[in-house]
């Protein structure tokens, strides 16, 4: 069947089928920083934003994303634009094997569109279905708490 | 360094660089294995055992091959038996040769039992399902304590299991390995002692839990040859054993490591590789297995389950004078890295305490459990929890703060070790005095920030049912295994003055492609930028052993450092052309080569257009290879603050704080991601992470819902710091700095326990009701 979606700001029709999980379909469609870690909607690495909310691709079956807008890693920049959190999490030292670091900085995105301010307990709930590692998540604290400062220099 | 040139200020190493591979992982443009472009490849999916210990009666695969895109079935009927370990360890490995790539038997919960591929994972999924085995179950060991009593049943009765390296191994009574090690006169030593201090403590089954699970790409070349692309800690290994799993030549095979998901040891083990050739060369098509997160935990690899019996003694006044250790190790089904793992619960555990009178002695049994393999802290997890809980209790019934008793009796630089030379990884160690230790300066700092001397004070703090204690623990590790290990690298120089670093150096998510740039770019007085490090590939990137044995900094650092050494040389000869000037009046500026007059100067770029353009050309290039007669130790001092309530037994860490010599930190945001990533993953260990086993012997919680590890909720307050030593056998005066930190919460979290509420814990994980029910026991 096919759907209709916007992906990183671009209206796309996609051929999907029932049992297909949009993971599995984004990866397809080249979005291949979605990543797959447990495949039972656990640990955060496929997570994307549908409609701004953030949400592990995996566990979601793609025919029922027609009409809806997602956010990927690719639509957050590239290494010559990088968006603040993205550049921040590169900068913290966020990023060890960078496996879970596309669902990090999309929950990090999600947090802060609501929540310029976030306290470190705001970020730590923001984060908490993400699962990392490598890192202790402590330096991807840090990188949240300077992209949210950098996030509200900029809006000021 | 020629006239001068004034080289105490280093400006790229020691620099806070960002990972070379930070804004390409940061953005989804990385390459790990499964985003890899391959047409149409072959989708394998293995058949596991349901049993415990089986014999494989019948296996009929025609049901199964009769299923539309099936492409190939294999059994143990159809590919050679060609015994082998999977652990990804230098030749000849010292872990025995007792596994194949299929078998005629299984061994736990898990084994493989068959390989399917066909055009989708589905189809292979239903392949795998419609295989008809028929099994002549066995009696199973499935209690490590029970391996080795008269009539347990033998697990690896195959009269071709074998060990190719002296090393004591009796499958018959399925003891895959031992040890028996002995200095001084232990009697005596007790005989010493005012206090003996003696407990069994067990370290549990643990995963890794790297969120990339194993996945290998196998792809066939019109030359006959065999790429895989694959998540592996040892593509030199890997591509070393595939070979000998599939008996064809080692030129047959390439392995590429590309951007890698976490390792923790569990890609030292070289799993699906031949799976995955296997299949390539039997139907000359692509292939593709990756691992369920289901698989990750019961048929990849785990910790060895080891329980440490130690009795320790001192004197009065805090000098310890007998350390006796025998360590129970649970290898599994497969005796993968299972005699080097428990040797270095001796020799990464033994050498950190001053004490003439030492013995260590070990059994490695059989159980029909999951396998145990590499995984950070190598053995020093399980053994120091002993250790760190005896030595407290020591300075505990002498009356001496656990602290100052640690520093009395730590090993101090400018000395040795007779358990250095005693016990290495399988047989004799290497002998080492340490040149560079930062321990009490780790001690007295964290000693600060815990709040150490105002205890009591922070005890009020909580009230009514909450009891707080603090916790504490000193370790070390080694740097990379001495005589043993080997790193090279090569470089080369570009037209704009820019280089190629090549390595055989695994980075799998430790920044060490970062670390080695930054190592050449300070002995080229260029910048990071200027290095475009490349690892790995068997067919481009020069020999390395790989990821593993806190290695990669201290060994192939070396190797690093002497190949641009070398290639700083070629450019000063072609700059000493250039400006008509010796090598001996010239210097190296910032990308450049300068006269010592400082009036004269060419840059790198013009150095090398000439040499690859203009006048006697040549590619300027090095390479150099590293090996190591010793293995600094890093060391680390742990402090925990616990708050337990009495009522139902929760326990929550409060604060951690940690404080590391790791030598010279290369880069420390680098150094401290090491270190936290380590603690967390420590404390994770400690506190939530644990196998559940039903009594057939299946692992009855392999998913994150139901297999707890850390997540942001869980923080405590982390406070991790680094005391820079210089270590003068290091690149730049750096050691190691990957395991160690894993290490120190198991101990720390058990002494804070016992200063909480007065019960000592002596088993992982400390579980609310494990607490409660000590806490129980200890008002009756």
């Amino acid at each position: 069947m096919n759907i209709s979606v916007n992906i990183n700001g671009k209206n796309m029709v996609l051929d999907t089928h029932g049992g297909e999980m949009l993971t599995d379909l984004l990866r397809r469609s080249g979005f291949k920083g979605v990543k797959k870690g447990c495949q039972k909607g656990d640990c955060g690495a496929c997570a994307v934003l549908i409609d701004g909310k953030l949400i592990n691709s995996c566990i979601v079956p793609a025919p029922s994303i027609d009409g809806k807008t997602i956010l990927t890693i690719e639509g957050m920049g590239t290494p010559k634009k990088p968006s603040i959190i993205q550049k921040c999490f590169v900068d913290a030292g966020a990023i060890q094997c960078g496996f879970c670091t596309p669902g990090m900085i999309l929950a990090t995105k999600a947090l802060l569109d609501k929540n310029p301010n976030p306290t470190e307990d705001d970020i730590k709930t923001a984060l908490d279905g993400n699962l990392c590692r490598c890192t202790g998540y402590i330096k991807i604290i840090d990188a949240v708490k300077q992209a949210a400062e950098k996030i509200r220099e900029e809006d000021a | 360094m020629s006239c001068g040139e004034k080289h105490g200020g280093l400006e790229v190493v020691g620099k806070r660089e960002t990972k070379v591979d930070g804004m390409s992982l940061a953005t989804g443009m990385s390459k790990f294995v499964a985003d890899w472009d391959v047409k149409e490849p072959l989708h394998v999916k293995v058949l596991r055992s349901p049993h415990a210990h089986a014999r494989i009666k019948k296996i009929d695969t025609s049901k199964a091959m009769d299923i539309p895109g099936v492409a190939i079935i294999l059994t143990h009927e159809n590919v050679p038996r060609i015994p082998h370990t999977t652990a990804g360890q230098g030749y000849p490995e010292p872990s025995p040769y007792d596994s194949y790539l299929l078998d005629c038997k299984v061994r736990y919960v898990g084994d493989r039992v068959a390989i399917v591929a066909a055009e989708d994972l589905e189809t292979a999924k239903k392949a795998a399902d419609a295989v008809e085995v028929e099994y002549d179950l066995l009696p199973a060991v499935l209690d490590m304590g029970e391996a080795l009593e008269e009539g347990a049943p033998v697990i690896h009765d195959e009269e071709d299991a074998k060990v190719i390296i002296p090393v004591p191994y009796e499958p018959k009574r399925n003891l895959a390995a031992s040890v028996d090690m002995e200095i001084g006169d232990l009697d005596k030593g007790f005989e010493e002692a005012d206090v003996i201090v003696e407990d069994a403590y067990y370290a549990h089954y643990g995963q890794h839990c790297p969120i990339e699970p194993h996945i290998a790409l196998a792809m066939p070349e019109g030359d006959g040859r065999i790429t895989i692309v694959s998540s592996t800690q040892v593509p030199f290994h890997a591509r070393r054993i595939t070979a000998q799993v599939l008996d064809v030549p080692v030129k047959r095979i390439r392995v590429i490591k590309p951007r890698i998901g976490g390792g923790f040891g569990t890609k030292q083990e070289v799993l699906l590789e031949p799976v995955v050739a296997m299949v390539t060369e039997k139907t000359g098509r692509p292939a593709l297995l990756e691992f369920t997160r289901k698989e990750e935990f019961v048929s990849a690899r785990t910790r060895h389950p080891i329980k440490t019996i130690l009795r320790t003694g001192c004197k009065k006044d805090g000098t310890i004078t007998a350390i006796d250790m025998f360590c129970l190790s649970n290898t599994g089904a497969y005796g993968s890295h299972g005699l080097t793992v428990v040797c270095n619960c001796g020799s990464k555990v033994l050498p950190l305490y001053r004490c003439d009178n030492v013995r260590f002695k070990a059994d490695v049994v059989y159980t029909n459990l999951p396998v145990p393999g590499a995984y950070r802290g190598y053995g020093a997890t399980q053994a120091a929890f002993a250790m760190e809980c005896n030595v407290t209790r020591m300075a505990n019934e002498i009356g001496m703060d656990p602290l100052e008793m640690r520093k009395m009796n730590h090993i101090k630089v400018g000395e040795t070790s007779p358990i250095f030379k005693a016990l290495g990884e399988g047989g004799e160690g290497v002998p080492q005095s340490i040149e560079s230790c930062g321990l009490d300066e780790c001690i007295d700092r964290g000693r600060e920030l815990i709040g150490w001397d105002k205890r009591e004070e922070l005890k009020k703090q909580v009230k009514g049912p909450i009891k707080r204690g603090f916790g504490e623990a000193c370790l070390m590790q080694g740097s990379s295994i001495p005589k043993v290990d080997m790193g090279a690298a090569s470089m080369k120089m570009n037209d704009d003055g820019s280089f190629n670093l090549l390595l055989g150096a695994t980075d799998i998510g430790t920044g060490s492609d970062t670390i080695m740039g930054q190592i050449a770019a300070e002995q080229l007085h260029c910048y990071l930028e200027d290095m475009i490090v490349y690892s790995s590939d068997t067919d481009l990137t020069p020999f390395d052993v790989g990821a593993y044995a806190s290695s990669t900094t201290y060994l192939t650092g070396m190797a690093v450092k002497k190949a641009a050494k070398e290639v700083r040389g070629q450019i000063m000869k072609v700059a000493s052309d250039m400006l008509d000037i010796p090598v001996s009046e010239l210097k190296l500026g910032k990308k450049e080569v300068v006269s010592c007059s400082g009036d004269k100067r060419v840059t790198f770029r013009d150095v090398a257009l000439r040499s690859l353009y203009q006048h006697d050309q040549f590619q300027i290039m090095g390479h150099a290879s590293h090996i190591t007669e010793k293995s600094p130790p890093p060391f680390s001092a742990h402090f925990v603050m616990v708050d337990i309530d009495t009522e139902t037994g929760e326990i929550k860490c409060r604060k951690y704080v940690a404080g590391t010599d790791c030598g010279r930190a290369i880069n420390p945001t680098l150094a401290e991601g090491q270190t936290e990533g380590a603690l967390l993953n420590g404390l994770s260990y400690a506190l939530v992470e644990e196998y559940i086993f039903d009594e057939k012997g299946k692992m009855l919680n392999p998913n994150f819902k139901n297999y707890k590890i850390y997540r942001t909720s869980d923080l405590p307050e982390v406070n991790s710091f680094l005391v820079e030593t210089h270590e003068p056998t290091g690149p730049y005066g750096a050691k190691s700095v990957a395991e160690l930190c894993i290490n120190g919460a198991l101990p720390a979290i058990s002494n804070a326990i016992y200063d909480a509420v007065g019960v000592r814990l002596t088993k992982g994980p400390f579980t609310a009701e494990k607490i409660l029910k000590a806490i129980e026991k200890n008002k009756n």
